[in-house]
């Protein structure tokens, strides 16, 4: 390894400055996009020079929509609203749910855990669209059709197997002795679970709820067929976007940087933790 | 009462379904008395960690029954059983630095600070981590780690103290000059103890008492010197003693009034038939059959005794250790002084009558030792 060629390393270094511009690019373009108006956008040829406008986010602030075909009254803040509220309050149940559950299969080991775990991970193996119709006409016969409680019910799907799994690893990697050295020094079941197995399963805790939080935000197809407009997250909201006037590409993007914010903050504030999880390995005698 | 302590009663664990699943403690059975140090002994696998962890809580006996302190335990949660432990791996809560692990349930009883920090420095100096006492558990080598898991559970008072190999990971010297004060400690307190280890020497250093185990099953449970004396069976013979037990498949016959035990190749060792008592000898002629086994330091060179060809000869500092080949086997001899021979010489050995260990070829139960009865 250490007698790479200098060739060996300046191919390495474009092909990464190659992924990097490939993933990072859309981004930046959409980021500048969203200070533009659609004409600038259209130009022929496209240039990165052009005066920067606030009337996008204006726009989807206030929720009224300059299209050419006139005045478009669109609630883009509640759209963002219901996807800040959804994916929370889904990734606190599922965490509430799934880390009891993720220490009774990562260290109780009873009889048949394997199966239930799988089980449950194969939930995220079925398309959505697979459940869905039975799913529409059971919550429309329950009366949780376009309710709060029955989309987080459903986004448990999503997040529950995600935060299962992840959070077992860790619990499994925490080395069983410390938790009994705590349970022979005079303490229960609970107490240790609290103590101990918790506070070190933290960073993969933190982990799992952020991967839950992004796929619950980023989900689309369950809030599409069971919420409607003034339930539903940005992902679906997006649609009014697509006018039979033309595309608001300016707003779209303006639209997409808002909804990338929240998720994009939390990876860079939660990062930490992640570096954390990382380095608890060395818990590992 | 005292002597019966801890009371393991055919105490079996299977890991999986019961009669099912891994039998890893095969119907153990054993008495520990107050303020006794036991030793349990055996080799990697045998069951000695299920034992103590079983007794601790951790783990569900499959069946039997766990008497502790006049207490029936087996059903009680670990926080009831009132016993510390040290653990073999990594168990130190890695968020506390070593002093505040080690200090743990003397805190969490509420001791005045004054008393917890004095009882922490002679814990620590007895274990020679006084200077490691302020570094996160994170950055210790395995053999402090230890220290400071065996310190943790010594600290405390508890009716029992089980350590699973405290010292598996340091290194001789130390491990040596900390049996002696380990035993000091535990004994000055009437602290009673079971030590898991798979080193003899530790085992015959520190227990009043050894439990020899293997494959899930207790094989002896007697004290150090007895284990050497009189070796319940094959397995205790030749595992416990350094170097090990020399044994040999014999076939007995009596003729002229002498004891022929035909060695393999030929070869054959004679005694006078009243060198063993006679139920002894009524033993051993029913099987006709048997093995003998004898100490290395008990065989004999002698000029009367069976050839042998000296293949080693190493001189330890202050014992000799010669290997010949001998009944198509090896034979291992040792002498107090530096002996004269060379690889290839000629040797004859002799082995006398009371050095002998009998055993039943298809058991491996001890029938005799020396001249009379197992
Ligand atoms: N949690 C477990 N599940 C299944 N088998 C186990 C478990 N713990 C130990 N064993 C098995 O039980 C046997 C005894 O193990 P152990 O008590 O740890 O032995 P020792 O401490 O003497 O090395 C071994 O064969 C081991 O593989
Ligand atoms: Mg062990």
């Amino acid at each position: 390894m250490e007698h790479t060629s200098t060739l060996e390393r300046v191919l390495r270094a474009i092909a990464i400055t190659l992924v990097i511009l490939f993933f990072i690019f859309p981004i930046f373009w959409i980021v500048l996009m969203s200070f533009q108006t659609n004409e600038t956008i259209l130009r022929v040829p496209p240039s990165i020079v052009f005066e920067p406008t606030l009337q996008n986010y204006q726009a989807l602030i206030t929720g009224e929509l300059d299209t050419a075909a006139g005045k478009l009254e669109f609630d883009f803040m509640s759209n963002l609203f219901n996807s800040f509220y959804l994916s929370t309050a889904s990734v606190a149940l599922g965490l509430i749910l799934g880390i009891p559950a993720a220490y009774a299969f990562g260290r109780l080991k009873f009889r048949g855990s394997e199966d239930i775990a799988f089980t449950l991970l194969s939930f995220r193996f079925a398309p959505p669209l697979l459940v869905l119709l039975p799913l529409t006409i059971y919550f429309q016969k329950l009366g949780l059709a376009d309710t709060y409680f029955g989309l987080i019910w459903v986004y448990q799907l999503i997040v529950l197997p995600l935060i299962l799994w992840i959070v077992r690893g860790y619990f499994e990697d925490i080395p069983a002795d410390i938790e009994y050295a705590y349970r022979i020094a005079g303490h229960g079941f609970w107490a240790t679970f609290f103590k101990i197995a918790l506070p070190l399963a933290m960073p993969g805790i933190a982990a799992a709820g952020l991967l839950a939080f992004i796929f619950a935000w980023n989900n689309f197809i369950f809030a599409l067929v069971l919420a409607s407009a003034d339930k539903q997250p940005v992902t679906v909201g997006a649609l009014a976007f697509v006018t039979a006037s033309g595309i608001q590409y300016g707003q779209i993007a303006a639209g997409i940087v808002l909804s990338i914010l929240p998720t994009l903050g939390l990876a860079l504030y939660a990062q930490r933790y992640l570096v954390e999880g990382l380095s608890l390995g060395a818990v590992k005698g | 009462m005292t002597d019966k302590y801890l009371r393991l009663e055919n105490v079996d664990k299977f890991y999986g379904p019961i009669d099912l699943g891994v039998h890893a403690v095969r119907n153990v059975s054993m008495d520990v008395a107050k303020g006794e140090i036991i030793a349990l002994l055996g080799s990697s696998g045998c069951g000695k960690t299920s034992t103590l962890r079983m007794i601790a809580g951790f783990e569900a006996t499959s069946r039997g029954k766990i008497h502790l302190a006049g207490r029936e335990v087996q059903m009680l949660p670990p926080v009831k059983r009132h016993v510390a432990m040290a653990f073999e791996g990594y168990s130190l809560y890695p968020t506390v630095n070593v002093r505040d692990n080690i200090a743990f349930a003397l805190k969490a009883a509420r001791l005045p600070a004054s008393e917890v920090d004095a009882k922490v420095g002679e814990v620590a100096e007895m274990l020679e981590i006084s200077d490691i006492l302020d570094r996160s558990p994170n950055s210790l080598s395995g053999g402090q780690q230890q220290r400071a898991s065996l310190a943790r559970a010594l600290i405390r008072s508890a009716d029992l103290f089980l350590l699973d190999e405290p010292m598996g990971q340091l290194e001789p010297q130390l491990r040596t000059l900390l049996r002696g004060r380990i035993k000091h400690f535990l004994k000055e307190r009437g602290m009673t103890a079971i030590l898991v280890t798979h080193d003899q020497t530790e085992a015959n250093a520190l227990a009043d008492r050894i439990a020899v185990m293997e494959d899930g099953m207790l094989q002896q449970y007697a004290s150090p010197a007895e284990i050497k004396d009189r070796p319940a069976n094959l397995f205790t013979g030749t595992f416990v003693g350094e170097p090990p037990m020399n044994v040999f498949p014999v076939r007995v016959s009596v003729e002229g009034g002498k004891l022929h035990m035909a060695l393999e190749g030929g070869k054959e060792l004679v005694y006078a038939e009243d060198a063993f008592a006679p139920e002894v000898r009524d033993a051993i002629m029913t099987r006709r059959d048997i093995v003998i086994g004898v100490r290395p330091y008990t065989v004999r060179r002698d000029e009367s005794g069976v050839e042998a060809t000296v293949l080693t000869n190493q001189w330890l500092g202050d014992q000799s250790h010669i290997a010949a080949s001998f009944a198509e086997a090896t034979v291992v001899l040792v002498e107090h002084d530096r002996a004269d021979v060379v690889v290839g010489d000629r040797i004859a050995i002799r082995l006398d009558p009371s050095d002998l260990h009998i055993f039943d070829p298809a058991t491996g139960m001890a029938i005799s030792h020396g001249r009379g009865l197992a």
